[in-house]
């Protein structure tokens, strides 16, 4: 080709670390291609034909070689569809027309609603091919055309799609009555529902219309069915059934009234196929088990629920029982201890009371034992400045230091080893300015 | 093409032309300067109604003979051109309701006309024999007309005439004098009319063309790549075509003229083949004009009938076939497996491609990026009743110099049968959303083929890839808010309820499996880079990229399947 397109949209910057030999990767291949006839026409075939040919010579088994290698585009004039054509049918008469079976005319009955356009058109070729009234001159037979006349109706009406709306608005032969009780009985409820649903959806406005479904259907789904179908926006209409109105301008008044009889008799017919609707949709859901399920499965539910709550209030309550009862025990445990504590408390405090009056004991002993530090017989004023002494440094010290101090004296004899712990003590004393000289005289 | 063809004239004494031979019209065109044009016969047609008829053994052809389908019907043979090759039980006699019907004759088709004149009884003329004097008149037009004696012609065919069709064909030219260089489809015919064009540019491109006619309509979808054409889906439809319109139009001007006169003038065959001939002349004038006039001396019972018809009026009364039109080109275009956006070109040809109500649905049925080639929506569009002539003498000018087995050979379905690719193959580049896939060569295209895109580098310049990868395209819709719906009134609401909610139809390229890689390194600020891709025969694929103006380059292949 000659011209080259330019792009302006940029080419990515090279990723870091690409490199390949050469600078060219190969990765994969071409997907698999079509085989396609190529129009043997213009310039630029000729090009290609010069290449193509190469000096070979084909042939003819060459020929259909290619032939069937390459896809065919056409599909060929002669229809699928045939259907033997029943003789009674053969003998319509064109004024009968709206009452005829138009699929059934064109050989497409078991296609009805769902005969695609190029199905009819093909279906009509085929029947004009074989009824034109000049193919039944061929065979003897002349003014043969009443047949010919009810095909050309037919494709009429099934290829003007306002009117092929309302001709299947009131093809019966595309319902499916619903199954009798009786029919029911011997199961197979959801197949011979869906059947009926599935036929009447195709009145449906809008699409996908949601199946019946099977017996295992989740409720979802069931719901969604009978949302649907309760609500269905159906294009079903009933003109088709109208009663002719006469085509002159003569009888105007006639003509009004024709007119309104036939819209009259279209809303009384919509409201009456509503009714019947709703029966059926009534019919199929009283019957429905997966309902019934629902229901139970749903009861089971609210009765689970209930026990449950029933439970948790019971457990509520003896979990507040237990918590109470936890509280008692723990506050009486505390009194006790507490009560304990006091009591340990008090004996300790015994103890250390008599700890004191036994350490004083020794103080007191220790300087009786020192003979009141008198070289001979201690008169009563030496011992009573002794103890007095003593009393002064008992009195400035704590219980510990007492026990301290008893400590020291414990187990002395010498007077002038306890002489010397009360002098150092009096001294201690009196540095730390707790006594003055002259409290302690006697035992410095 | 088959074994009818007689030794035929050596190439360098051939005086080719180009033929269409409709059921309802002919033409015939030659090329002067590589441009072709059609001719007008003796009677200063250019579409020439493709009827015989015979009176008193004189035989009339053209306009002429349709004239005469008021007062002998009989003796006149119309709409015979399906017929060829084909088995009495597989013709429509339909469209020869008001000329000569159709007999059976050894399981094939003829007719019975008195074309001898005086008292003698019809004698029975062979639907191939038909179209041997029908040709005869036609390429004798041509060559009074050219002042040489036209010796051959390239002569074009629906999509769907079968093999045995193409041979009668083949014969009932031959046994005219005519040598058959080639037969060509009706749509590509109408193809190469447009490329032909010296301002046509020969890009890859998928056109619908829409060949409306008298009695059928064909439409074709067709990819056009490098100058070479495959038909990708056709549909044919005898249910909407220009007869239909006729229909409707004679059924108006019927109960018009009914409530005036309280005649039926659709009850005799006289005043019916009036109203036929009148509805249509009136159809045609409704094409250029906004108005026209239908006037009939003594349609019925005597009485005389002339009233105007206005496009608005014409365009109800044919609303029905016009739809059927709408539907037929959707549907082709969804056969072909493509979209509208995806069509690039409709080609409208045929004598009912004239009417602008057609084109102007079209309009409406494609992109706005999509040409529409009809008069009606482009003011360069070709006589649509023209295109297949001239596509056919076109190709004629193209092979008249070769050797009738050279063409065979040339044409042979070994040399046409040709892998197409199934997937667009291109390049990736960077977009304002991140990935982008470029198509470099349409999906297809047939092998063997080469394209060349040129692509910027990053502004900065420096080393870029190159990923060479297989493309598709889907369509994205995005529904636009829905506005808010009036009640529907209960009533026969849904006559006018297109409420059609507004929508945006985009085609989104979706990038497929990766072929290769390849970097360019050292591209200078502002560069670009050239990639070639070439696909063998074999679905080898060859990639070369270089810098535009710069040395060097990558070049690596990746095997076939
Ligand atoms: N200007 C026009 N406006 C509208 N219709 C036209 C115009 N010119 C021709 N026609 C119609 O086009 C039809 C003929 O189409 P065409 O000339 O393409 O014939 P054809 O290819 O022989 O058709 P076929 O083979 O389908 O019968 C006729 O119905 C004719 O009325």
């Amino acid at each position: 080709m000659a011209s080259v397109a330019t792009v302006m949209l940029p080419l990515p910057a090279l990723p870091s670390g690409w490199s390949a030999e050469k600078d060219f990767k190969a990765v994969g291949h071409l997907s698999e291609a079509v085989q396609r006839s190529i129009e043997p026409v213009g310039p630029h075939f000729l090009a290609h034909a010069r290449r193509a040919r190469h000096k070979r010579t084909f042939s003819e088994d060459d020929r259909i070689q290619a032939q069937e290698s390459a896809k065919n585009v056409e599909d060929g004039d002669e229809s699928d569809v045939s259907e033997p054509e029943d003789p009674m049918m053969l003998q319509s008469e064109a004024k009968d027309w709206k009452s005829q079976d138009h699929y059934k005319i064109l050989g497409l009955s078991k296609y009805r609603h769902k005969a695609t356009e190029d199905q009819i058109k093909k279906a009509h070729r085929k029947k004009v091919l074989k009824h034109h009234p000049d193919k039944k001159a061929a065979q003897g037979r002349v003014d043969d055309d009443q047949f010919f006349k009810c095909i050309q109706k037919a494709t009429d009406v099934l290829l003007d799609p306002i009117k092929r709306r309302q001709y299947d608005s009131v093809d019966e032969e595309a319902d499916v009555e619903p199954p009798t009780k009786k029919v029911l009985q011997k199961g197979d409820y959801y197949k011979l529902w869906s059947k009926v649903f599935k036929a009447e959806g195709r009145f449906s406005k809008t699409h996908p219309v949601p199946s019946f479904g099977s017996s295992d259907a989740t409720k979802e789904q069931v719901d969604e069915f009978y949302n649907f179908w309760y609500n269905f926006d159906s294009w079903r209409s009933f003109e088709y059934l109208d009663e002719d109105v006469p085509d002159d301008n003569e009888n105007r008044d006639q003509k009004r009234h024709m007119e309104r009889k036939n819209t009259n008799s279209r809303k009384k017919k919509k409201a009456e196929d509503n009714a019947r609707l709703r029966k059926l949709l009534d019919d199929a859901s009283a019957g429905d088990e997966r309902i019934k399920r629902f229901r139970q499965e749903a009861n089971a539910a609210k009765n689970k629920k209930r026990l449950d709550k029933e439970a948790a209030e019971k457990k509520a309550l003896e979990d507040a029982q237990a918590k109470k009862e936890a509280e008692a025990n723990a506050a009486a445990e505390a009194e006790a201890s507490a009560k304990a504590n006091r009591e340990s408390s008090k004996k300790a405090k015994e103890a250390a009371k008599n700890a004191l009056k036994k350490n004083k004991r020794v103080l007191k002993g220790s300087v009786k034992d020192a003979n009141y530090f008198a070289a001979g017989e201690p008169t009563a004023a030496q011992i009573d400045a002794v103890l007095n002494g003593v009393d002064a440094i008992q009195a400035k010290n704590d219980p510990d230091e007492i026990a301290a101090l008893a400590s020291k004296l414990n187990g002395l004899t010498v007077a002038d080893e306890i002489k010397s712990v009360w002098s150092g003590e009096a001294k201690r004393l009196v540095d730390a300015g707790k006594l003055k000289d002259g409290d302690v005289k006697a035992l410095a | 093409m088959s074994d009818n063809t007689k030794a035929g004239p050596e190439p360098s004494e051939r005086v080719a032309i180009g033929l269409t031979f409709g059921n309802s019209n002919s033409s015939i065109a030659y090329t002067v300067d590589d441009k072709a044009e059609v001719i007008a016969n003796e009677d200063g047609d250019r579409q020439i109604p493709t009827v015989l008829s015979y009176v008193d053994g004189d035989e009339y052809y053209g306009g002429q003979a349709k004239n005469f389908l008021v007062r002998n019907p009989d003796n006149t043979i119309a709409g015979f051109r399906d017929f060829l090759g084909q088995e009495f039980k597989a013709v429509d006699p339909t469209h020869c309701h008001a000329s000569a019907h159709p007999q059976e004759a050894d399981g094939s088709v003829s007719f019975a006309v008195k074309d001898k004149g005086g008292e003698e009884a019809a004698s029975t003329v062979p639907v191939g024999e038909a179209a041997t004097r029908y040709l005869r008149r036609l390429v004798g037009s041509a060559t009074d007309y050219l002042g040489k004696k036209v010796t051959s012609a390239v002569i074009t065919v629906p999509t769907n005439f079968s093999e045995k069709q193409r041979e009668a064909l083949i014969k009932a030219a031959n046994d005219a004098d005519i040598e058959i260089l080639q037969i060509v489809s009706d749509p590509v015919a109408a193809v190469l009319a447009y490329d032909a064009r010296p301002e046509a540019i020969i890009e890859d491109k998928i056109i619908v063309v829409a060949d409306l006619g008298g009695t059928r309509s064909d439409v074709a979808v067709v990819a056009s790549r490098g100058g070479m054409y495959t038909i990708l889906a056709t549909a044919h439809d005898y249910e909407f075509a220009g007869v239909h319109l006729d229909q409707a139009l004679m059924e108006h001007f019927a109960k018009e003229f009914q409530k005036k006169h309280s005649v039926d003038p659709r009850g005799n065959a006289r005043s019916l083949a009036k109203l036929r001939l009148e509805s249509e002349a009136a159809k045609r004038a409704l094409s250029l004009g906004a108005n026209a006039q239908f006037s009939v001396e003594s349609l019925a019972d005597g009485f005389d009938f002339s009233v105007t018809i206005n496009r608005i009026r014409f365009e109800m009364v044919g609303r029905k076939v016009f739809e059927g039109f709408n539907r037929l080109i959707e549907g082709v275009v969804k056969k072909a497996g493509l979209d509208v956006l995806d069509i690039d070109e409709v080609i409208m040809c045929g004598g009912t491609s004239h009417i602008p109500r057609i084109a102007n649905n079209f309009r409406g049925i494609f992109p706005e990026s999509t040409e529409i080639l009809a008069p009606a929506t482009s003011a360069t569009a070709i006589n649509p009743s023209e295109l297949t002539a001239r596509g056919a003498a076109l190709q004629a000018s193209l092979i008249q110099e070769y050797e009738a087995t050279d063409i065979e050979q040339s044409t042979h379905p070994a040399v046409t049968t040709v892998k197409h690719i199934s997937n667009a193959i291109g390049v990736i580049t960077v977009g304002p959303n991140g990935d982008e896939f470029t198509p470099v060569m349409p999906i297809e295209t047939a092998v063997p083929a080469r394209r060349t895109v040129r692509i910027a580098a990053p502004k900065e310049g420096g080393d870029v890839l190159i990923k060479v990868v297989e493309g598709g395209t889907h369509i994205k819709v995005t529904k636009a808010e829905p506005k808010e719906k009036a009640e529907d009134s209960d009533e026969d609401s849904d006559f006018d309820s297109d409420d059609e909610d507004e929508e945006k139809r985009e085609k989104i390229w979706k990038v497929g499996s990766l072929l290769a890689e390849a970097a360019i390194k050292g591209i200078k600020a502002g560069g670009q880079v050239e990639v070639t891709i070439n696909v063998l025969a074999d679905l080898s694929v060859t990639v070369t990229a270089r810098e535009v103006g710069g040395k060097g380059g990558v070049r690596g292949t990746l095997s076939g399947q």
